[in-house]
């Protein structure tokens, strides 16, 4: 920042408080004669858009003759409005406010479990929130109107402003001005070299580096005319210099909005295509990428199964560490899934699956979303038959991996009851005095199955979908002891053990397998959005940090030597403005050396508003500070 | 590797101590300059009265006169308070740095994975965007609310958020948390700043407005105009506002490699969004007549209560898939 103490007290004091966004700095304080229209449309709205609503509402009646607008009118007067930057800034406000309730309440979409848990405690007030849509906050039609009409609001104003931009791409910078007192950054000096010269070594400075637009003009000689304080005098010929840069600063903002527009469309159309399942899988088993395999399958609306590419895969291993230390006793540290995949034409190839790795098999993504025990379990009923055999996943519910999981075994022989398992495995089983249980390591140390006995129907034969991880026990009858306590049966691998009730017994495999819930997924779009969120970033960069300026300079002979004067304008507050128009009078061939930047007549200060002196800027208080 | 933990602790409070007294500093200079002024303001009034140079330009005319005669009671552009102000901030600062890397170390990773390090960096960040900025721009009357600030945050680090230096579970480890965390911090240190100045903005902006309530805050004329403080919070938000976009997309990416999904409105990406919506609002709101200025600001200390809420509240009160203050919300 190569800024004098000067400049900033200047535009301190030049102007009204009003921070200076596009939307008054960038307006020559004197239009040029010749109204450059595209400029006019950019004295509105600034790193955004609403540019074209606010120009044309300038222009148009007010309110009174509302109701004589007809259908015609109010449409269009609906469509300024919509895509003004006032109703834009209060969609935004809107957009902010209508996402909190979706952090707050619990969504259907993260927790369906927790929204059932919500409406079970909050019966009035949930039903009423579940009819608002409060959980599914973010497809809910208030949520989708908003950002529907900010997309809208977003199109109406950056497609004039595209057009105008691409017309403004090849214009020319505007002309010198008449004037330049007012201008937020100015320089003067005088010279023993031409006009002519003057102009073309500052036009030869400004284009150096091709950052600047550069025209090089002249002026007619002017009377004097005009009285008193705004009296013009006379003056000869002048050279003059008009320069401008920047441009890509408007680039940059239609890119991120355009790119926010190609970003949510993207994204919109990953939601049709994209497939995703979800498997448990077992040390040793495997499943095929096929809809039937998967535990629970979603899909957009324009998947074809046919998509599907199929390969299988199969679990050869599954490792996991935990911390041992104090500091964070049994909290995860590394979970690997060794798997082998084979690909349709029958290749087959070893992978591995971590946490953050997911697999890529034909551009669809496995992840390892969880893991667990799958304790093999065989039931012999009270005829000794195998009435049960396999395994169980037990799904973990603490840092310990105390895990939960449900046998549900039929009735094989004729006359017999189905029966129910309910209950734990514990990795690392503790047990107290009490008999009660509980795990103390999350790995398999000293594994213990804790299980509750249900007999009576549990509804197998009646051909109705279950959720297998849970048991309705309210229709069954537990097994009790003496004390008309719920027996509880405990089993370690490779024990069998009796079940209570003379209903059997049951074996638990030596080796307990480790399962993990593997979740697959396929969305085309991704390289897209990532393409669109990206080019929406580089935009935001390029239009808030490019400087957008002009630069004017006139020059003309008096008394034998040149005066030289220039003027600096810029969009949105620019430190470095001052600075451009410094190096500019620089670059002037043999300029006076008693020559002083800023001694532009009119330059004066025209408000100081505060009576002490330098009122409060950050330059000042040194020179208070140098002062005492 | 404990007694780097331990040092690294050690060394947070020292920082805390040192910033506890820069803030002492800087308020006093802030005081001091406060006279300095109200003197200047006295002895302009009294040329005035007694018809010196007239006019407008009698505001004007009146700082060379103290020059002669108070010149050698204080080196030039700088004052005392000032000086031990900017000394122990850029202690403290050090002190930070340090301890930070030590508890790299301790910890054997990136230091920024849980609450109690995300503040301990985040304060980092806010001081040495006030510090760097200071070497090019004076902007020592934000000292005091910027080592105020930190000097908080850090308090309430090690006593809320304290948590002992171990490694991390599997989802974060990964390089984004590097990139995804340390931008994000970065970000917020730098909306702090920002936020600081538009505060001051807000309140100069009002006694300047002649509101009766800042009547007696004399120290405010010590602070650059309205117009000024709204410039310079708005390079910082431009700056934050890139990097907590980018915090965003980051995340996407992180977390469509790790759960399998770029964006779940998770309780964090809820507000993540909500922050961006509120500052993208605030750009907009520079740009609209009638919004500008006072208002915007607005925005800022909306912005930044919804920063410090992504931080404290999404963390403490909700559950969602970014749990890793370390703290059982349970206890």
């Amino acid at each position: 920042m190569s800024e004098t103490p000067r400049t900033q007290r200047e535009t301190e004091a030049r102007r009204p408080y009003r921070p200076e966004g596009i939307d008054d700095a960038f307006a020559a304080p004197e239009r040029p004669a010749h109204g450059d229209e595209t400029h006019g449309d950019e004295t509105h709205g600034d790193a955004t858009h609403g540019a074209a609503g606010d120009g044309a509402r300038t222009g148009e009646q007010p309110g009174p003759s509302l109701p004589t607008l007809g259908w015609r009118g109010m449409l269009r007067w609906t469509w300024r409005q919509l895509t003004s930057m006032r109703v834009a800034l209060l969609l935004l406000m809107l957009l902010a406010v209508a996402a909190v309730p979706g952090s707050i309440l619990p969504q259907r979409s993260q927790d369906a479990g927790k929204v059932i848990e919500y409406l079970g405690d909050h019966p009035t007030t949930g039903e009423w929130l579940d009819r608002l849509g409060f959980f599914d906050v973010y497809t809910s039609p208030w949520f989708s109107a908003i950002y529907l009409l900010l997309m809208v609001s977003l199109v109406g104003c950056i497609v004039p402003r595209t057009v105008a931009h691409a017309r403004n791409l090849r214009g020319r910078p505007p002309r010198t001005p008449a004037r330049f007192g007012r201008f937020p950054a100015t320089a003067a000096g005088t010279t023993t070299a031409s006009p002519d010269d003057v102009a073309a070594a500052v036009a030869a400075h400004l284009r150096r580096g091709r950052t600047f637009r550069v025209d090089v003009g002249g002026e007619e000689p002017r009377a004097a005319r005009g009285r008193g304080p705004r009296a013009v005098p006379a003056r000869p010929a002048t050279r003059t210099v008009a320069a401008e840069r920047g441009y890509l600063r408007e680039t940059g903002n239609l890119v991120f909005h355009l790119a926010l527009l190609g970003l949510i469309v993207v994204v919109a159309l990953g939601q049709l295509f994209h497939y995703r399942g979800q498997a448990i899988v077992t040390e040793g088993r495997g499943f095929a990428n096929a809809v039937v395999d998967y535990d629970t399958f979603d899909k957009g609306a324009w998947f074809r199964p046919s998509e599907l590419s199929p390969f299988s895969l199969t679990l050869d291993d599954f490792s996991s560490q935990f911390a041992s230390d104090t500091v964070a006793f049994a909290q995860a540290r590394d979970f690997t899934a060794h798997v082998t995949v084979t690909e349709p034409d029958g290749a087959a190839s070893k992978e591995t699956i971590k946490v953050n790795h997911p697999l890529t098999i034909d551009g669809a993504k496995v992840y390892l979303q969880g893991n667990g025990f799958a304790p093999e379990i065989t039931v012999h009923d009270a005829q000794g038959q195998v009435a049960f055999e396999g395994r169980v996943p037990f799904l973990p519910e603490d840092s310990m991996y105390t895990s939960r999981g449900v046998v549900k075994v039929p009735d094989v022989s004729s006359g017999l009851e189905q029966i129910g398992l309910v209950g734990y495995f514990l990795p690392t089983a503790v047990v107290d005095d009490d008999g009660n249980a509980r795990s103390v390591f999350p790995q398999p140390t000293d594994p213990l199955l804790v299980l509750e006995v249900y007999r009576g129907n549990l509804g197998l034969d009646e051909g109705v979908p279950q959720n297998v991880y849970r048991l309705d026990t309210a229709s069954l009858t537990p097994s009790v002891g003496d004390d008309g306590e719920r027996v509880k049966v405990l089993v370690r691998p490779g024990e069998t053990v009796d079940l209570p009730d003379g209903l059997g017994t049951i074996t638990v495999g030596q080796e307990v397998p480790r399962y993990v819930a593997l979740d697959l997924r396929y969305d085309p779009s991704l390289a897209w959005v990532l393409t669109f969120a990206l080019l929406a970033l580089a935009g935001l960069a390029v239009s808030l940090f490019t400087p957008r300026r002009r630069v004017w300079l006139r020059a003309w002979e008096d008394e034998g030597r040149t005066v030289v004067e220039l003027a600096g304008l810029a969009r949105g507050d620019d430190a470095g403005l001052q600075g451009e128009v410094d190096r500019a009078l620089a670059a002037v061939p043999g300029l006076s050396p008693d020559t002083i930047p800023d001694a532009t007549p009119d330059a004066t200060a025209e408000a100081v508003p505060d009576p002490v002196p330098d009122a409060g800027t950050a330059d000042s208080t040194k020179g208070q500070e140098a002062s005492r | 590797m404990t007694n780097a933990a331990e040092l690294s602790t050690l060394l947070v409070w020292a920082s805390a101590t040192a910033l506890a007294i820069a803030l002492v500093a800087f308020a006093v200079d802030l005081a001091r300059r406060t006279e300095v002024r109200t003197d200047a303001r006295t002895r302009a009034r009294e040329l005035a009265a007694v018809g010196g140079p007239a006019g407008p330009d009698a505001g004007r005319a009146a700082p060379p006169a103290p020059t002669s005669s108070a010149a050698p009671a204080v080196p030039a552009g700088r004052g005392k308070a000032a000086g031990i102000a900017m000394s122990t901030t850029w202690l403290g600062t050090a002190m930070l740095l340090v301890a930070i890397v030590l508890r790299g170390v301790a910890a054997g990773r990136t230091p920024w994975a849980n609450m109690y390090e995300f503040t301990m960096v985040g304060s980092f960040v806010a001081l040495v965007a006030f510090l760097a900025v200071n070497l090019r721009k004076d902007l020592r009357f934000l000292g005091a609310f910027v080592t105020g600030l930190v000097v908080l945050f850090l308090v309430l680090g090690l006593n809320v958020f304290y948590v002992a230096a171990t490694g991390v579970q599997p989802a974060l480890q990964s390089y984004w948390l590097v990139i995804h965390v340390g931008v994000a911090i970065t970000a917020t240190g730098i909306f702090t700043v920002a936020f600081v100045a538009s505060v001051l903005q807000l309140l100069r902006d009002h006694r300047d407005a002649g509101a009766p309530l800042l009547a007696g805050w004399h120290w405010l004329d010590r602070v650059p105009g309205a117009t000024s403080l709204e410039a310079l919070s708005f390079r910082f938000n431009a700056v934050g506002f890139v990097l907590w976009t980018f915090t965003i997309i980051g995340g996407a990416i992180w977390a469509e490699h790790a759960w399998g999904r770029y964006w779940g409105w998770d309780p964090k990406e809820v507000w993540s969004f909500v922050i961006w919506v509120v500052y993208a609002a605030y750009l907009h709101a520079r740009t609209t007549r009638g919004w500008s200025g006072r208002r915007a600001a607005w925005f800022v200390v909306v912005g930044y209560a919804c920063v410090l809420f992504n931080f404290t509240g999404v963390n403490l009160l909700f559950t969602g898939k970014h749990s890793y203050s370390g703290l059982n919300p349970g206890n």
